[in-house]
């Protein structure tokens, strides 16, 4: 019952759910192989091909913390894709190392300024998030556009693309890059006092403020942040295609990212966040992905099943569910005045109110 | 006027009794509402007055008891029974479309209808009939969002109008608006009494209540305390009435009150002609080295309005701060705590406990805020913090590891009381920490607060509890609709004088 309990408890149980359902309709799917030396399979693909979202599902956890959300990430990486691609097609070896990580960090800052820029609307001049975050979510994409002179930008860089599908020890690189980042992001959060500050402000601003908590600073932070790992996220993407493609680059996955997130059991309405729980959340619908291929769904329809599994996902961690469930369980024994005490639990809510 | 009790009630409540969980919001009360009268209805937080309002406007289902309205027996499942039943309400904040123009408002699903749709002439020109028969000359194509407040206070009246409102209820119009705009509403009130509207007035504010009332009934703690006409009924006997008197053990706390403060020395706080246009007049307040002041006022009176502009969580617009004979400008709550103030809200739920944190994390927030998020409160430390204040405040149960929201509303306001202590502050503001808790958690919190200003914290101690007060105070400034009336010396005033100050004393009058 503990267990049940556990916050991460049903977003790991509909992830295993999915893998189970995937190792028995074709039992090759957990299959891994080796081959010169590096692993693959389609476990190994999906912890590839996982790591934008995780970028950007990792970013948008800390600002949905802090009660907003980013609507910009995906405009976010298609400008740092657009930044760094233009760069490197113009420098005349596309090969060289030197050339192609300042071509990467120009990028990134871009994508900082662009996160700072999203903050400053929300936290200094106090604007709503969803409002704040929509102005370059559709300005940025025409921005990228503008960069890339309209054209989807190619480049051949091996550099570039060992970003995508490079191999570091076994694994692809792009797997490493997202556990580092997981791993640097908890450890600024939870090792300092980042994390619990950022829930206090996202679960009570105005006790935080009375208690001398610098609001607008952590917020400001959290929407660099995501700015910084949407660019990182963009720059994957491009390497993954070779290409900056301003119209495609991270299309909805703002709304992929908040699905992850809200999977891994962090509250739309801010405040305690979990960085496990995105992770969880993110593999979640990364595999999701990768079953409806399997499953042969043509790619129009895939957004059907995906809705509906996310459905019976949310409904599951659902408290008001849990309730109801209680409320049938406890009615088959005797009729019991469950709901009622629902009802008179909220009314007290509004009385206290 | 027509306020014999003879005539026949329009509104009668019997026995009302609402519970929640855990708490009887009110108890068995009775209350009549006649036509052609203005009703206060009076009573500290928590005495049961919305809760009685919401009963009658639907918004309640009522657990017992019955509502009569013009002789019919009522049982409200909606707001909209209420109004059908002739019942309007006109709440503090005003609950119009601020974004629809004045007309609109004022006829909103009530629009005259031609073919093929809203007849916008007739709309307008009914409105303007409505507000003129209220002495209001508007433009009633301007939007609502265009005028001042008092002017949408009664735009929500001559709305209430058009829904033919036999009972009208105010709850708290007059707290936005400046005394013209009262003068103006309360002419409005004097035409509707005339035209035998039954009006159930709710204020903070004494004198208008004095001014407008035919009849008031006192709720405490959710029981009826009784319904008396205005005249009966002198204002010290109504804040008795309202706050009544507690004997419990806390009398047996040794007062401290008595304790000789030196004030020749520089005072911790001087704060001069403080004040903000509309929330309060300018005061002055001194606390000395070891002092406990408190201030003592009704609710509304401009007690947590003054602590609040003095701690920066309100921008003051006149007036000056010293601490500690230097003059500091506090524009935050982070300035105010660098200066060594920290201040404990009354509204424990919205700004004080951040509910999903645990114990230890809502005690440690002041203090890691304070050091910026940089450098985390080590865990040795932050045990060490957490040990002490469990220990010494006695909070229960003793785990700090759970979230906060799952304590009691008391050993909530102990871990408050630790998150502020352990800032290690010069001056500490107490606003209400003892309201809604029970007697032991309060005789805890009022011994540390004794303890602490043996030791040398100067305090400030607002609450609703004048015996409280007088208790832990050496002495009490004294607040009455948003002014500093007087200070008191609590060792020359019992609580029947601290009672009859409140009540009736003049500004600038001399304490006796």
């Amino acid at each position: 019952m503990r267990l049940v309990k556990h916050r991460l408890f049903w977003p790991l149980a509909a992830l295993i759910t999915l893998v189970v359902v995937n190792v028995i309709a074709n039992p090759n799917f957990a299959k891994i192989t080796m081959r010169d030396g590096d692993l693959y399979g389609n476990p190994i693909t999906i912890l590839r091909e996982s790591t934008p979202l995780m970028l950007v599902a990792l970013g948008m956890t800390l600002v949905i913390a802090t009660r907003g959300i980013d609507l910009s990430v995906g405009a976010i990486m298609a400008v740092s894709g657009a930044v760094s691609l233009t760069i490197i097609d113009g420098v005349s070896d596309p090969n060289s190392v030197p050339a192609v990580l300042i071509a990467l960090v120009v990028g990134v800052l871009v994508a900082l300024v662009l996160g700072a820029w999203n903050g400053f609307l929300v936290s200094v001049l106090g604007i709503q998030p969803i409002i704040a975050t929509l102005v370059l979510m559709l300005a940025g994409r025409g921005a990228a556009l503008l960069i890339t002179d309209g054209k989807i930008t190619t480049v051949n860089s091996e550099p570039l693309a060992f970003l995508a599908n490079g191999y570091l020890i076994l694994l692809p690189f792009a797997f490493f890059l997202w556990v580092v980042a997981v791993v640097v992001v908890a450890l600024i959060e939870r090792r300092t006092a980042l994390g619990m500050l950022t829930e206090a402000v996202g679960i009570n601003p105005e006790a935080s403020r009375l208690a001398g908590v610098r609001s607008r600073g952590i917020v400001w932070s959290a929407y660099i942040a995501s700015g910084v790992l949407a660019g990182i996220a963009g720059l994957i993407y491009a390497a993954n295609i070779k290409a900056a493609d301003a119209n495609a680059a991270g299309y909805l996955i703002e709304l992929y990212a908040i699905l992850a997130v809200v999977l891994g059991g962090t509250s739309l309405m801010g405040g305690k966040f979990s960085i496990a729980g995105t992770v969880i959340g993110v593999l979640t619908v990364t595999t999701l992905d990768k079953t409806l291929q399997f499953f042969g769904v043509a790619p129009a329809q895939a957004p059907v099943f995906f809705a509906a599994v996310v459905i019976v996902v949310v409904l599951v961690q659902s408290p008001r569910v849990h309730r109801w469930g209680r409320s049938l369980r406890v009615r088959g024994r005797a009729p019991a005045p469950a709901p009622q005490a629902a009802e008179q639990a909220d009314r007290q809510k509004e009385a206290v109110r | 006027m027509t306020t014999d009790t003879d005539v026949p009630a329009l509104v009668e409540m019997r026995g009302i009794t609402i519970s929640f969980p855990g708490v009887l919001a009110l108890d068995g009360v009775d209350f009549f509402l006649r036509p052609g009268e203005v009703h206060s209805l009076m009573g500290e937080n928590g005495a049961g007055k919305s809760t009685l309002i919401k009963a009658l406007t639907g918004v309640y289902a009522i657990d017992a008891g019955t509502i009569t309205v013009a002789g019919a027996r009522r049982s409200f499942e909606s707001t909209a029974d209420a109004q059908e039943a002739g019942i309007s309400t006109v709440y503090q904040e005003v609950n119009l479309c601020a974004n629809l123009s004045v007309g609109e408002n004022v006829m909103l699903g009530h629009e005259p209808r031609s073919r093929g749709g809203i007849d916008w002439k007739a709309v307008h020109e009914q409105a303007r009939g409505h507000l003129t028969s209220l002495g209001l000359e508007l433009d009633t194509r301007s939007a609502l969002a265009s005028h001042s407040i008092a002017i949408q206070q009664l735009v929500a009246i001559a709305r209430a109008m058009v829904l033919d409102a036999k009972v009208l209820i105010l709850d708290e119009p007059t707290s936005s608006l400046d005394r013209g705009e009262v003068e103006q509403l309360f002419a409005v009130i004097r035409d509707l009494k005339e035209a035998g509207v039954a009006i159930l007035f709710v204020s903070h504010f004494l004198d208008q209540v004095y001014e407008i009332s035919d009849r008031i009934t006192v709720l405490r703690n959710g029981k009826l305390v009784g319904e008396f006409p205005i005249d009966d009924l002198p204002r010290d006997a109504l804040v008795t009435a309202m706050i009544g008197r507690e004997l419990s053990d806390l009398a047996a706390l040794s007062s401290v009150a008595d304790r000789e403060i030196p004030r020749d020395g520089a005072p911790v706080l001087r704060v001069s002609g403080l004040g903000r246009k509309g929330l309060l007049e300018p005061a002055d307040l001194d606390v000395f080295p070891g002092e406990v002041v408190g201030i003592a006022g009704l609710l509304g009176s401009g007690r947590t309005e003054l602590v609040r502009l003095l701690y920066g969580a309100e921008r003051a617009d006149s007036g000056t701060v010293e601490i500690a004979g230097e003059s500091a400008r506090i524009h935050s709550p982070r300035q105010a705590m660098a200066h060594g103030i920290a201040l404990s809200s009354e509204n424990r739920r919205a700004e004080g406990v951040v509910a999903d944190l645990t114990v230890a994390e809502n005690m440690i927030l002041g203090v890691q805020a304070q050091r910026g998020w940089l450098r985390p409160v080590p865990k040795a430390e932050r045990d060490a913090i957490v040990g002490e204040y469990m220990e010494a405040l006695g909070v229960r149960p003793a785990d700090p590891a759970l979230p906060i929201g799952n304590l009691s509303g008391g050993n909530q306001q102990k871990v408050l009381l630790a998150r502020w202590l352990a800032t290690q502050p010069e001056l500490l503001i107490l606003d209400e920490p003892t309201r809604g808790i029970d007697v032991g958690a309060k005789a805890d919190i009022q011994r540390k607060v004794a303890e602490l200003s043996a030791q040398g914290l100067s305090v400030i101690f607002i609450s609703s509890e004048l015996e409280e007060v007088l208790r832990i105070a050496q002495r009490v400034v004294v607040m009455r609709d948003r002014r500093r009336i007087g200070e008191l010396d609590s060792s020359d005033v019992d609580l029947d004088g601290l009672i009859d100050y409140i009540a009736n004393a003049d500004e600038g009058s001399v304490a006796r």
